[in-house]
């Protein structure tokens, strides 16, 4: 019985083993880098993702949007609510239409989603030469290798290699597929001041900013991985009770 | 039958009261309490419960799923989104759905591989089997078309890829392709009749599951042996022993089943699926999920438009008439020495054309899957129809309950035993 | 599927410990995962974050009323006149079928702020508009049912049992209400 068992389970893993197959893609071996979240028992460091909420604010906001992550949600990387309302207000949301009609600007509250940078799709392509810079609500699971490319994407510039032909407009990166991207190096040294005294380097952001994309595209995680080895431990226990229930039933048969 | 109450046997008085109106009860007691089960299964045969859990499970979320979501081009992505973020408890099932449909396909194939090897679809099972490839294509339909929902870019393409596919018949191709999508190109009337058909097929499939092990009622399950009790020595009630022995294999599936869901929710699934549809830009390198993978594989591997198309359906219609391509009249591989070898090489070819289906079309990788797609059918059209001539299977044992007790002459007191508390 | 506590009924011997802690783990088991699916019923976080909506005073003149959206639902602002505040103060609480204060339901006492649903079924009443319909009492009268409200939005006369509902609101400057 168990030797079939065991074949079963052999074919369910040959089938898992092969499945991920389609993810290596690109080709451009992307390095691991250690985050806060990696692991079963991995989370999210606040400090960081706070961090990196600032970095997206004021580096990556001026051209990609997320659309989907509102200001209440900040609140979960240890934002009081004071603090939210605050950084809420800091932007001109538009609403309406009012009682005349018109469509008016007025602060952001918690409960609006991040402003973002162009009001549609066109106007961002219009305004990047023709290719609107992508949302990052969900960027992290967007993208093979999530936050370990982000962080290699955005310290992966530099200059192309000898005989590298580089379109007008697009800069090489070591990790982008293809190495040719439109999008400049975004971050530069002390680009922004850090309130903890973190020194910003281009490193040190790349991470923060990393691992603000992770949380904004798996918020869950946590409390998934909370529940799931609850549960998984729940499991284990009732599979030896269901066992041992088996073995009695079945200790009048003989085979 | 005579008319008028039905003859019940049930003490408790508002079980009783129901059962002689309406005999659910006593069905119920012959379906799956006392009805006689080979007593020689395997895990293997754990596989059909699983199934059927897995189909409830689907449906369950699905339901759940669907008061949440927005069945519209420009909301379907941000509502799914929604339901991960805002919903309470949304992703716990949405994950469970999205994995669901890979826990599924494996449970299935595992299915369909232990009715294989065990020589289940053959007489007097053939319907009964048929059946099951009908469940089978419907659940490859309810897939596909639940993977479009999202409105990701693989679900976009994906959606315009397999429709495509129609369009390889002459003359009337780009018509139903048309039909397919009520438009131009896959837009807003083809995400919303998907939506609609992804939420009636799972009730259309439970119907056929209902066929499916009705007609498993009436001819009994084969079992490892592949030879028919001959006795209640050879059998076993369902309950005790199978409830339990198929709670013990649902526990450890719900395991497998948690840490998917919990610890890797998107393994199966592909990044580009979370970049909003884009009807301009197609990924670089678009497959399917992985569960269609061998079929890609098959389509991808031959030269010709049409060719392609006819060989990928005619790679899952071929099962429905394997009892007639393996006229062998023994069932069970263990006593088939060569058809094993040769159906664990089509096991083998099956995967590799999995493996080869995520590869890009080119190269080694072609010739790979041309290799595994002829066997896949060679095993069919040839290797079976010969080996049922050719092949000189082992002696088969007397019965279920001699090899089960080791050969010897049968004690039948031992053998009536647990009868007695049927 | 199968469900191991109804072995424990299949003999007596098997009633046993085994049986009734592994019955037990099931309906744990059965009852938790029932719990995320009717969460998932529940408000979600966006819905309950939609909590507060602001309207500017300054445009209402006395005697208008203004409606406005506040979760889904009719809020009714109305500068009341003197008369109609006058009217509202002069009737004894203890009359009243639900008896309140006219003071307990203004924050300043020009400017009434209800929830505009009926108690009755949830019908909105009219009364908003200078041509609406006002009821016997000169505030809101709800067509359904045939519910009087009074220039306090309280019941006086039909089958709701309570008076219009006031929504939670502060003043955030003199002109400017914030509700939720």
């Amino acid at each position: 019985m168990l030797r079939h068992s065991i074949k079963a389970l052999a074919l369910a893993l040959g089938l898992f083993a092969a499945a991920p197959a389609h993810a290596a893609g690109g080709e451009i071996a992307i390095p691991d880098r250690k985050f806060s979240f990696d692991g079963i028992f991995g989370t999210y460091d606040r400090a960081s993702a706070q961090r990196g909420f600032q970095v997206y604010k004021e580096v990556c906001a001026a051209c990609h949007g997320m659309r989907l992550v509102a200001y209440r949600n900040l609140s979960e990387l240890g934002l009081t609510q004071a603090q939210v309302e605050a950084i809420a207000a800091q932007f001109q949301i538009t609403d309406g239409p009012n009682d005349e009609g018109q469509m008016f600007e007025r602060p952001g509250r918690p409960s609006d989603r991040f402003r973002r940078p162009f009001p549609n799709e066109a106007a961002a392509a219009a305004a990047n030469n023709g290719k609107a810079p992508p949302d990052l609500s969900v960027i992290a699971k967007a993208r093979a290798g999530g936050a370990d490319y982000l962080f290699a994407l955005l310290t992966g510039y530099e200059d192309p290699p000898p005989g590298f032909v580089l379109a007008d407009g697009a800069h090489y990166n070591r990790f982008y597929p293809g190495h040719a991207i439109a999008m400049g190096a975004p971050l530069n040294p002390d680009q922004v001041e850090f309130a903890d005294g973190t020194s910003a380097t281009v490193e040190q952001m790349a991470h923060d900013v990393s691992t603000f994309m992770q949380w904004a595209a798996e918020p869950e995680l946590e409390q998934r991985r909370a529940l799931g080895v609850k549960i998984i431990i729940f499991l284990t226990i009732l599979a030896g009770l269901t066992y041992a229930v088996k073995r009695k039933v079945w200790a009048d048969v003989k085979h | 039958m005579s008319i008028g109450l039905h003859n019940s046997e049930f003490k408790n008085p508002v079980v009783r009261w129901v059962d002689q109106r309406l005999p659910v009860f006593t069905m119920m007691q012959k379906e799956y309490g006392t009805f006689p089960t080979p007593r020689n299964f395997n895990y293997f045969w754990n596989f059909g419960a699983l199934a059927m859990v897995t189909l409830m499970i689907m449906i369950a979320t699905g339901i759940f799923l669907s008061m949440h979501y927005a069945a519209h081009t420009g909301l379907a992505f941000d509502s799914v989104e929604r339901i991960m973020r805002d919903v309470n408890f949304g992703w716990l099932i949405r994950y469970i759905h999205m994995n669901g449909a890979s826990m599924f396909f494996i449970v299935v194939y595992i299915h369909i591989f232990r009715g294989m090897y065990y020589g289940s679809y053959k007489a007097p099972r053939e319907l009964l089997w048929m059946l099951g490839v009908v469940i089978f294509l419907l659940m490859m339909a309810t897939a596909f078309m639940g993977y479009v929902l999202p409105w990701g870019q693989m679900s976009f393409w994906g959606a315009t890829v397999i429709t495509n596919l129609f369009s390889a018949f002459p003359v009337v191709g780009s018509h139903i392709v048309e039909l397919l999508w009520g438009g131009m190109s896959v837009d807003n009337p083809t995400l919303n009749r998907f939506f609609s058909l992804h939420y009636l097929l799972p009730f259309v499939i439970f119907g056929v599951v209902f066929l499916h092990v009705a007609a498993l009622h009436i001819t009994g399950s084969n079992n490892p042996l592949g030879i028919e009790p001959k006795g209640p020595q050879d059998t076993l009630p369902f309950h005790p022993y199978y409830t339990a022995k198929d709670s013990v294999g649902l526990v450890v599936y719900f395991i497998v089943f948690a840490v998917l869901v919990f610890f890797a929710p998107n393994y199966l699934g592909h990044p580009d699926n979370y970049i909003p549809a884009n009807p301009l830009v197609t990924p670089p390198h678009i497959v399917p999920e992985w569960y269609f993978l061998p079929y890609y594989a098959i389509l991808r591997a031959v030269p010709d438009k049409l060719g392609g198309v006819l060989l990928m359906f005619g790679s899952i219609l071929i099962w429905f008439v394997l009892p007639w391509l393996d006229r062998s009249p023994v069932r069970s591989m263990r006593f088939r020495p060569l058809a094993r070898v040769f159906f664990l090489l089509w096991t083998a070819c099956f995967l590799v054309l999995l493996w080869v289906g995520a590869k890009p079309a080119e190269g080694t990788y072609v010739l790979i899957a041309r290799i595994a797609t002829a066997y896949y059918f060679a095993y069919f059209l040839v290797v079976l129809p010969l080996l049922a001539r050719l092949e000189r299977p082992l002696p088969l044992p007397e019965s279920i309950s001699r090899p089960v007790l080791g050969g010897g002459p049968l004690p039948m007191g031992a053998a009536a035993k647990p009868m007695e508390k049927a | 599927m199968a469900d191991n506590g109804h072995a424990a009924t299949d003999g007596a011997p098997r009633r046993d410990f085994l049986m009734l802690v592994t019955g037990a783990f099931t309906a744990v088991g059965v009852g938790a995962i029932a719990w995320p699916f009717i969460a998932s019923l529940q408000p979600a976080k966006d819905t309950l974050a939609l909590a507060s909506t602001d309207v500017d005073l300054a445009p209402i003149t006395e005697g208008q009323a203004v409606t406005v959206m506040w979760r889904g639902r009719p809020v009714f602002v109305r500068n009341r006149t003197a008369k109609e505040i006058e009217e509202a103060r002069a009737v004894p609480t203890n009359s009243l079928p639900d008896p309140a204060t006219d003071q307990s339901r203004v924050q300043k006492d020009q400017w009434l702020v209800l929830v505009g649903i009926c108690t009755h079924l949830g019908c909105v009443p009219t009364g908003q508009r200078a041509t609406d319909a006002r009821g016997e009492y000169g505030g809101w009268f709800c067509p359904c049912h045939g519910s009087h409200y009074d220039t306090s939005g309280r019941i006086r006369k039909g089958p709701a049992p309570r008076n219009l509902d006031v929504p939670e609101y502060a003043f955030t400057s003199d002109t400017k209400i914030r509700i939720g």
